[in-house]
């Protein structure tokens, strides 16, 4: 029947979007935006600030509405029936969200008492999340006191109460130390384990590639590539050969064997775009050798987000990056 | 029925949420009743003499039992300072955009911070009237009369504190959010709080007659210590239900609109 078909297609897609548009005056930050998540699985969109990932976390999440398109989470339109959605949809934004002035635990029995949960299940869940995100010991304390690390985890322990099937994760570790981001990515492959539908935006092509099933890349409001993390990276350059010298002369020399490096006399190094095979390395090292030039240094890098930018759109992913 | 229910249920808890906040942070408090008590010791012991002896002979009455309701009114208003700050710090903190996430009854977090508000405003208005008490206030109004002021109270606390919570919903940040609500502090000396409107020069007099703190000072006056009343009560009330309604629907539109 129609209905049966509607709902198996709900399923399938936690979240599905189609020619989402969005502008703040002038500035037109989503153009025409279409995408689709599978339900259980981890669908990245990548990008450098500016590209407009919280926007799209925010029209999903009904935080505000798009000006064209449309979006479906969990089976209901975000903006006929944003209640619906709500009820389905977790969201842990970029900037925290606890309430300093509670404590760890006080923040969680909120969520609880919000979500309508019976005070001892409240109070149970609360118990559980605290364990699970070795929170317990500084439960009491206010959240005010909390470190960074500690206070992303209490955000996501929050969005967490109600269990909810579809969780949106804004730049989840941006602002983390290694360690805590580490922890982070356990946490989030362990609701995966679960079942659990995750959307997540990140600057960060490793933490994509780490997490992610699908990643898309968003460039100036628009999906400029989408694919699994393999695919992605096979459209990718397999980064770049450094050469580091002693002196401008062997510098020289190298450049004028390796023509398609890039010097920098400052630095007195040669960058070499690679495949990422052996072979290429091997054909360069068999070059400099025939050409007796000395390398004092040699290191292989792997392609980051500027790579995946240059590829894709053709233009470095300034903006407004400090990097 | 159980939208209601709802609805009662997570305001409820925004209270909640509220007064723990006001016991971890009581600084505002604190301020919010310092600024009426010291009003009201600086006309007693510092221009009283001078402001009592201008009009206490016509009237019959001690200065402090003119001043009194007008500072008690003044303690109400000095409440929407820390409704609006309080408000708009929860707007700019991204908890808000939690809240606005979660199936949640929509305007719990304003009902939650007007109860809270309420509360915290009614109760510095009742410590107020305990400081002019022990300054010489003395009323003589019976039981009827102090219910009568308490509901009046109240009601002004309703309304103002509504309409701070659209102050500090429509401010841009926490210091804007203190300062938007000043006229309302400022309101009760261009009235007939400290010194009677007749006395006051032409134009200020015709303000001070039409403003909405002259009558519902004059109102309290009159429930606390006898003066004439007339029709200032169902002013007073229409003034209040008013600026409640009226605030209400801005807030909420505000709040719906979202993100700034």
């Amino acid at each position: 029947m129609g209905v049966m078909t509607q709902n198996q297609s709900a399923q399938a897609a936690a979240v599905s979007a189609t020619g989402l548009r969005k502008s703040f005056g002038d500035t037109v930050v989503l153009d025409g935006l279409d995408l689709t998540v599978p339900a259980g699985t981890v669908f990245s969109l990548l990008g450098p600030n500016g590209a407009g990932k919280t926007t799209t976390i925010k029209i999903l999440s009904t935080l505000i509405n798009a000006d064209g398109g449309a979006a479906e989470v969990a089976g209901h339109d975000v903006a006929a029936e944003p209640d619906q959605v709500r009820a389905a949809i977790g969201v842990t934004g970029q900037f925290s969200a606890v309430d300093n002035l509670l404590t760890g635990q006080e923040n969680l029995l909120l969520m609880a008492d919000l979500l309508h949960l019976d005070r001892s299940e409240g109070r149970q869940r609360a118990a559980e999340l605290l364990g699970r995100f070795d929170l317990a010991a500084a439960a009491g304390k206010m959240a005010a006191t909390y470190s960074g690390g500690m206070r992303r985890k209490l955000d996501l322990a929050m969005t967490l109460v109600g269990r909810p099937p579809i969780i949106f994760l804004d730049e989840p570790t941006t602002g983390l130390d290694p360690r805590s981001r580490r922890g982070m990515w356990e946490i989030i492959l362990d609701l995966v384990a679960g079942g659990v539908t995750i959307f997540l935006t990140t600057q960060y092509l490793e933490e994509a590639d780490e997490l992610a099933d699908r990643i898309a890349v968003l460039d100036h409001g628009r999906l400029v590539a989408e694919g699994t993390p393999d695919e992605l990276k096979r459209l990718v350059p397999g980064g770049r050969i450094r050469l580091q010298f002693t002196d401008a002369g062997q510098l020289d020399r190298a450049a004028r064997v390796i023509e398609e490096g890039t010097r920098d006399d400052e630095a007195l190094a040669l960058q070499v775009p690679s495949d990422g095979s052996v072979a290429f390395l091997r054909g360069v090292l068999s070059r400099l050798e025939a050409g007796s030039v000395g390398v004092a240094a040699l290191s292989v890098d792997t392609p980051g987000l500027d790579d995946v930018f240059l590829t894709l759109t053709g233009h470095p992913d300034t903006e407004d990056d400090p990097r | 029925m159980s939208t209601l229910s709802y609805a009662a249920r997570d305001s409820a808890t925004m209270l909640r949420r509220n007064l723990v906040h006001l016991m971890r942070y009581p600084a505002m408090a604190v301020s919010v009743l310092g600024l009426p008590v010291i009003m009201l010791l600086l006309f007693v012991y510092v221009f009283g003499g001078t402001l009592g002896a201008g009009l206490g002979a016509a009237r019959g009455l001690s200065y402090i039992d003119y001043l009194a309701p007008g500072i008690i009114v003044l303690a109400v208003c000095s409440g929407a300072v820390s409704t609006a700050v309080s408000v708009n710090v929860d707007m700019t903190e991204g908890i808000i955009n939690r809240f606005r996430t979660m199936a949640i009854a929509r305007t719990s977090v304003l009902t939650g911070h007007v109860a809270g508000s309420v509360i915290q405003t009614v109760l510095s208005a009742v410590l107020v009237t305990g400081v002019a008490l022990a300054a010489g206030f003395r009323p003589t109004a019976g039981p009827a009369g102090w219910a009568a002021a308490f509901a009046l109270i109240a009601a002004l606390a309703f309304a103002t504190t509504w309409l701070s919570v659209a102050l500090g919903l429509v401010a841009k940040s926490p210091a804007s959010a203190s300062n938007l609500p000043m006229p309302l502090f400022l309101l009760p000396f261009l009235g007939s709080a400290f010194v009677p409107p007749a006395s006051m020069s032409a134009g200020v007099r015709w303000f001070a007659e039409y403003q909405p703190f002259t009558p519902v000072i004059d109102t309290l006056r009159g429930l606390l210590t006898g003066t004439p009343i007339g029709h200032n009560g169902l002013i007073a009330v229409a003034w209040c239900g008013g600026t409640a309604l009226v605030s209400y629907l801005w807030a909420r539109a505000v709040y719906s609109r979202g993100g700034r």
